[in-house]
């Protein structure tokens, strides 16, 4: 039998965004969305047990799910394709929206003029439908329109900000104009690399491209290809435009985006170094190894120096994110199964650290107005259990162990002194301070300082806000002292990755 | 522009025309040059020429607002139950296969011009969406 | 000549340039998005291009011919126009909201406003 569940995990979003906007103000919107992406999770969850069914069974033809679109023979056709690899994206990208939908509730209902909020459910809905479809697709242009759909959905979410302020505005059309210029230099890529092969099936591509490794226009190819996926990852020096786009992006905007949306971004580079141009051209033959350590390095020193000086949570937060996609960058740049699994591990753990840090930071948002940190002060003894997981979170992003991004570190680290790489494991060393630096002024502020007159009046916020935080963060503890689900999957996809002949 | 007596009757006279080719365009998609994007957006051009010459109230009593925002809807409605179609048949999403309504090899046919109709209709009402709406920021601001 | 060979590649780069340009120099956002605009079809162009085969007739089948054009840039490119076009479309309306919010376009103008 054959199973729907890859078609059906991208068309169900899509569904219920076009009906949204028929429905009238109140709380329907946000309730079918929750639905929508709650359902999604479920789908999600029953997929990963069939590609487990498949990896064990030893019959089994292959390790992957393959389902053609219109039921066209590859490699003409569209296919999804969903392994090992792909799986842990999803299960990260359904159980991050599933949570932040649900806390959007109260968040979007109090900063959102009411005729619109239909609206922004249906551009958050089809956000998520394209990050779902990019991880799943194993066609490279499918990929880019999918990127391109989620891309433009985020635009104009960015752009909702505007609403608490107008720099929200000015934060998206760069992002518009960046990201597309991004997406531009990925089809680039995808035409050259077209020009060369006569396919755009991933797989089949990868079979094409091995005895072309001398190819002019494959190497071009995989430059503007990273070039370009580097803007959407927001890796240095093209992350110039997270600080604004997340800064000043409603709340549940910036956690979707810094937590899921560049993680995807990563992904596809993943996909696109392992799978479809091979260990052997992209780091044997050409420097990718050495060039993404130095850019990866940069990232994780100049983000977290410049977090430090930042007086908005929000940006401190985005310009935190800048750094810690530069741990993915490094993990995967070592090429060997520590660095790997420590980069994948990463795109898990953070997600749910970053975006139960911007619900938290949403929190703030909605009984302050506004997340400025001096406004923070004394707030500890206010709401205490949103600070806590304020800190938590705020742990988790330096690495102390007991929180899962310590798993992180500690096999980026290994994996760094396994290639003899000394100085990169330094460099995560001294990222990790730099977060101590930053999260302890936050955490000064908030319990070492008087109660500031904003915060006089203030009580503790409604359960419907602080459950979904502390579910993201304390998912991220728990994945931190038991690590044996996420590090296991994390790994099999790794191993799956290195092991492309 | 309404006063413009010779804007007036030529446009009169070639909507009609503007919107049979539009639907030329969509129909053909499948056996040669064409498609819905194309003949949507040509489809659109019959629109918005009577909204440039004859004003946006009179758009707005041929085109009203509701009828847009449920037709930019429906057309992907449209494409998506063409795939489901595929779903409940037993096929893959859009596989053609379950729609051999006329004929045992109409199958490709249908589906294709379906879904070209699907992407036909969604595409026209969103460029008279943007039209509409760029035009009224534009007026408003006056 | 290699060159006219090649022209196709040239112009390509050409109008790619001219469009990032563009982007980069103007300080009135509307002109930006023009640049984009240009950026992008210069790479239209480029994939369409690639689909010309020397001497191969219309990929229509009938009549039949022995050396077809390829068909499947075009099918890309207009996937990518779409793509282009609503982004366009997006960056028009939140242009507008700027205008509204800052009463200007202009980069330098919107930074002043905001006491930069």
């Amino acid at each position: 039998m054959q199973s729907h569940l890859p078609a059906l995990i991208v068309i169900i979003p899509l569904l219920v965004a076009l009906v949204l906007p028929m429905l009238g103000r109140g709380h329907k919107p946000w309730f079918l969305a929750t639905l929508a992406t709650w359902g999604v999770f479920a789908m999600t969850i029953a997929l990963e047990l069939q590609v487990s069914g498949l990896a064990r069974d030893p019959s089994a033809p292959q390790t992957f799910l393959s389902y053609p679109i219109g039921n066209w023979r590859i490699p003409w056709g569209i296919e999804f394709r969903v392994d090992a690899l792909n799986i842990f994206i999803l299960l990260v990208i359904a159980m991050v929206s599933a949570v932040v939908t649900f806390y959007a509730r109260l968040s979007i209902g109090s900063s959102i003029p009411p005729e619109r909020i239909r609206f922004f459910y249906a551009a958050w809905l089809l956000f998520i439908t394209g990050l779902l479809g990019v991880t799943m697709s194993g066609d490279i242009f499918n990929v880019y329109v999918l990127i391109e759909v989620s891309a433009l959905a985020s635009y104009t979410l960015v752009a909702m900000g505007r609403y608490q302020s107008r720099k929200a505005l000015s934060g998206s059309i760069n992002y518009l104009v960046l990201g597309t210029i991004g997406a531009s230099f990925f089809l680039i890529g995808v035409g050259y690399l077209y020009s060369v092969t006569g396919t755009l099936n991933m797989a089949d591509l990868a079979d094409r491209l091995e005895p072309l490794h001398d190819n002019r226009a494959v190497i071009t190819a995989f430059a503007f290809l990273l070039v370009g996926l580097s803007v959407k990852m927001a890796l240095f020096p093209l992350h110039g435009w997270l600080p604004d786009a997340h800064g000043y992006a409603p709340p549940i905007v910036s956690a979707l985006l810094s937590g899921v949306a560049i993680k995807v971004g990563a992904y596809v580079m993943i996909r696109l170094i392992f799978s479809v141009l091979g260990v052997e051209f992209s780091f044997v033959k050409l420097p990718t190894g050495p060039v993404l350590w130095v850019l990866a390095s940069l990232a994780i020193l100049l983000g977290s120096y410049t977090a430090i000086q930042q007086t908005s949570l929000k940006r401190l937060l985005a310009y935190s994110s800048v750094a810690q996609i530069g741990y993915i960058a490094l993990g995967f740049s070592l090429a060997n199964e520590n660095g790997l699994t420590g980069s994948l591990i990463h795109i898990f753990n953070h997600a749910l650290m970053k975006s139960g840090l911007f619900l938290v930071a949403g929190i703030i948002s909605y009984r302050l107005g506004e997340a400025d940190l001096n406004r923070l002060a004394g707030l500890g003894r206010k709401m205490p259990f949103t600070m806590a997981a304020l800190t938590a979170g705020g742990l988790g992003l330096i690495g102390v162990p007991l929180t899962s991004g310590f798993i992180s570190k500690w096999y980026l680290v290994t994996g760094a002194i396994e290639r003899g790489l000394i100085p990169l494991a330094v460099v995560i060393l001294l990222g990790s301070i730099l977060a101590l630096i930053y999260v302890w002024k936050v955490v000064e502020i908030v319990y070492f300082k008087p109660v500031s007159d904003l915060a006089r009046e203030v009580t503790e916020a409604p359960w419907s806000l602080v459950l979904p935080a502390w579910t993201l963060i304390g998912a991220s503890l728990y994945f931190g002292v038991d690590a044996s689900l996420s590090s296991s999957l994390a790994q099999r996809a790794a191993r799956l990755l290195l092991a492309q002949p | 522009m309404r006063d413009q007596v010779i804007l007036r009757v030529v446009t009169k006279v070639t909507i009609p025309f503007i919107l049979v080719f539009g639907f030329y365009v969509i129909t053909h998609g499948e056996l040669g040059p064409g498609g819905g994007f194309q003949g949507g957006v040509v489809l659109a051009a019959a629109f918005i020429l009577y909204g440039l010459v004859f004003g946006l109230e009179d758009l707005e009593k041929i085109i009203p607002r509701r009828l847009t925002d449920a037709m930019a809807g429906l057309g992907v409605l449209i494409y998506t139950g063409v795939g489901l179609v595929g779903i409940f048949g037993g096929y893959n999403f859009l596989d053609y296969t379950p729609l051999r309504l006329t004929g045992a090899d109409a199958a490709e046919s249908w589906g294709m011009t379906l879904v070209e109709y699907g992407v036909g209709i969604t595409v026209a009402a969103v460029m008279v969406i943007v039209f509409r709406e760029v035009s009224l920021a534009a007026t408003a601001e006056k | 000549m290699a060159f006219f060979d090649l022209f196709n590649y040239w112009i390509f780069i050409v109008l790619m340039m001219i469009g990032l340009y563009t982007v980069i120099v103007s300080p009135n956002l509307a002109k930006k998005v023009i640049g984009l605009s240009v950026f992008q079809s210069a790479i239209f162009l480029f994939l369409i291009s690639l689909s010309k085969v020397r001497g191969g007739a219309v990929p229509i089948t009938v009549p039949p011919a022995e050396l077809y054009s390829n068909p499947l840039p075009h099918a890309l490119v207009l996937t990518a126009i779409v793509v282009s076009v609503s982004t366009l479309a997006v960056a028009l309306a939140i242009i507008i909201n700027i205008r509204q919010a800052y009463g200007t376009v202009e980069d330098d103008e919107m930074e002043k406003a905001e006491g930069h």
